[in-house]
């Protein structure tokens, strides 16, 4: 692809492939159509030049492409209907004078229905990733460890079911938008942190982009205010979280001056105009907390919002979270009883880190050894790994 | 579209209900099938008797073989079913929310294959 094709990819996939399933009604059509359309530009743009209005012409030109493979496939005694639809779009004679206020932007409607509960999570980011984002199954698939053909047919089967069992295209109603919001959020951040925690920067910046999609899509909500200034913080601290030989740094011993400072203040100002909305939730109350890493950590403002967060998201992690903040605040020992409260983490590496770290700090030698141990043998991420096998060592001398 | 809604339960929980309490869920059930009727979402449904009662027959090499009991023992059993109308998954799922077993099994919201007037050739 040439650049302008490419960028026009980039920008504009996402939205020409929502116009089109709000045109044809079916997510494969849809997605085959734009996919075409894109070879076309590919091949005429470079000669015949850029159009004015890249998605006006993407989407026509998807929109034509459609019709032909319902022709092609002589559809037309049962899919009247959808030709209908399409003959409403812009037609290809005005192609140079389309508006691309014209178009509809129904990306909302496509992220709602990518994520929609009754699809199981892989095929939620999956879908999210390949219909919004415009990723190859080939690099989706390399994302998640997973091979293209199990990726594919994971893709089919998720589009199949959108077709079969009736998933609507829409935004929900007010009485289920909390609830599906919700599921939104969790996809994006899934995908943000599959990036984040593998050290996959693309993967992460997709996050961030997707992220920045859904709050400018729904400006009224601070949740994915929150969630965008979570993944900015979060991200910030990229260049300072594996040393020159890839090893994890932990937060407290990164070196700051590494942190993207830009990523901070965006971050900062999306978290203060998303509290300002007075409708707090877990991504902003999450977002307030990563806020608090400064040129220092505030800690006693950390742990606060913990509280907070724990009153409103119950769940172990972010109690052990929570315990971390206090025994900063308020003294190892007494952060080290409440992790020792803590049930049901067994499994959950952070957990004998957390728990190894306060032990240490405490001289509990042997028994920090112990935990270190447990967190090694519970990761199958390499570079903790090897972290918590420096830990180990340096316990040793 | 058409969706089946498969009611499954812990058959021993019926078992261990009162007269009192087993009138009350079916009481609960009727104002549930009434409800969905006057919305125009109901299309049939029926409970089933207990999987004590259940009989699998396959056929093998021309064979019939009979067998007592359900096709799969599971901790929860197929007890009974609607078959409603709904305009999307949304709305069966919101029916299904409402069937008074949802509280205590599951509810498998199945669509059916249309039929073939309806399929795009």
């Amino acid at each position: 692809m040439t650049d302008a094709v490419e960028r026009v990819f980039r920008d504009e996939w996402g939205r020409a492939v929502a116009a089109l399933i709000r045109a044809v009604g079916d997510f494969e059509l849809a997605e085959d159509a734009v996919q075409d359309a894109f070879a076309i530009a590919a091949a005429r743009w470079p000669t015949d030049g850029v159009p004015a209005s890249p998605l006006a012409w993407i989407v026509t030109t998807a929109r034509n492409r459609a019709i032909d493979r319902i022709r092609r496939e002589r559809m037309l005694a049962t899919r009247q209907a959808e030709l209908a639809h399409l003959a409403a779009l812009p037609a290809e004679e005005d192609e140079e004078d389309v508006d691309e206020t014209t178009i509809p932007d129904e990306r909302l409607a496509l992220v709602f229905t990518c994520c929609h509960p009754a699809l199981a999570v892989e095929a939620q980011v999956a879908l999210t990733l390949r219909m919004l984002g415009g990723l190859t199954t080939e690099e989706i698939a390399r994302a998640f460890l997973s091979t293209e053909p199990a990726l594919a047919q994971r893709l089919v089967r998720a589009k199949r079911k959108i077709r079969n069992a009736g998933i609507p295209f829409r935004v929900p109603p007010d009485h289920l938008l909390p609830e599906r919001l919700g599921a939104v959020l969790a996809t994006l951040y899934l995908i943000f942190n599959e990036g984040y925690s593998a050290h996959r920067g693309d993967l992460a910046d997709e996050g961030i982009r997707l992220g920045r999609m859904l709050a400018s899509l729904m400006p009224d909500e601070a949740e994915p205010l929150g969630l965008l200034a979570l993944m900015l913080l979060q991200d910030s601290r990229r260049a300072a979280r594996l040393d020159e030989a890839g090893d994890l740094v932990l937060l407290d011993e990164q070196d700051r001056s590494l942190w993207d400072r830009t990523q901070i203040e965006e971050g900062r100002a999306l978290v203060e105009r998303a509290l300002r909305r007075g409708r707090p939730g877990p991504y902003q109350l999450q977002a307030a907390i990563a806020a608090c890493h400064g040129d220092e950590s505030d800690w006693v403002e950390i742990a606060a919002l913990y509280d907070r967060l724990l009153r409103m998201a119950p769940s172990p992690v972010v109690a052990l979270n929570r315990a971390v903040a206090v025994a900063m605040a308020d003294g190892i020992e007494a952060g080290l009883a409440l992790v020792e409260r803590l049930e049901g983490l067994d499994g959950y590496p952070p957990y004998h880190a957390a728990r190894a770290d306060l032990l240490r700090r405490l001289g509990r030698r042997e028994e920090a050894v112990a935990a270190y141990r447990r967190a090694h043998d519970s990761t199958a991420n390499e570079a903790e790994r090897r972290f918590f096998e420096r830990c180990l060592a340096e316990l040793r001398d | 579209m058409q969706y089946l809604l498969l009611i499954h339960s812990d058959e021993s929980r019926f078992e261990a209900m009162s007269q009192d309490e087993l009138a009350g869920l079916m009481s609960e059930y009727r104002e549930f099938t009434a409800d969905i009727e006057a919305n125009g979402n109901y299309v049939a449904g029926a409970q089933l008797q207990p999987t004590s009662t259940a009989t699998s027959v396959r056929v093998r090499n021309g064979e019939t073989l009979v067998t007592d009991g359900p096709f799969a023992e599971t901790k929860e059993q197929l007890g009974g079913y609607y078959l409603i109308e709904a305009k999307d998954v949304d709305e069966a799922i919101e029916i299904a929310s409402r069937i008074p077993s949802a509280r205590a099994g599951t509810i498998e919201v199945r669509p059916l294959v249309k039929r073939p007037a309806e399929v795009p050739a």
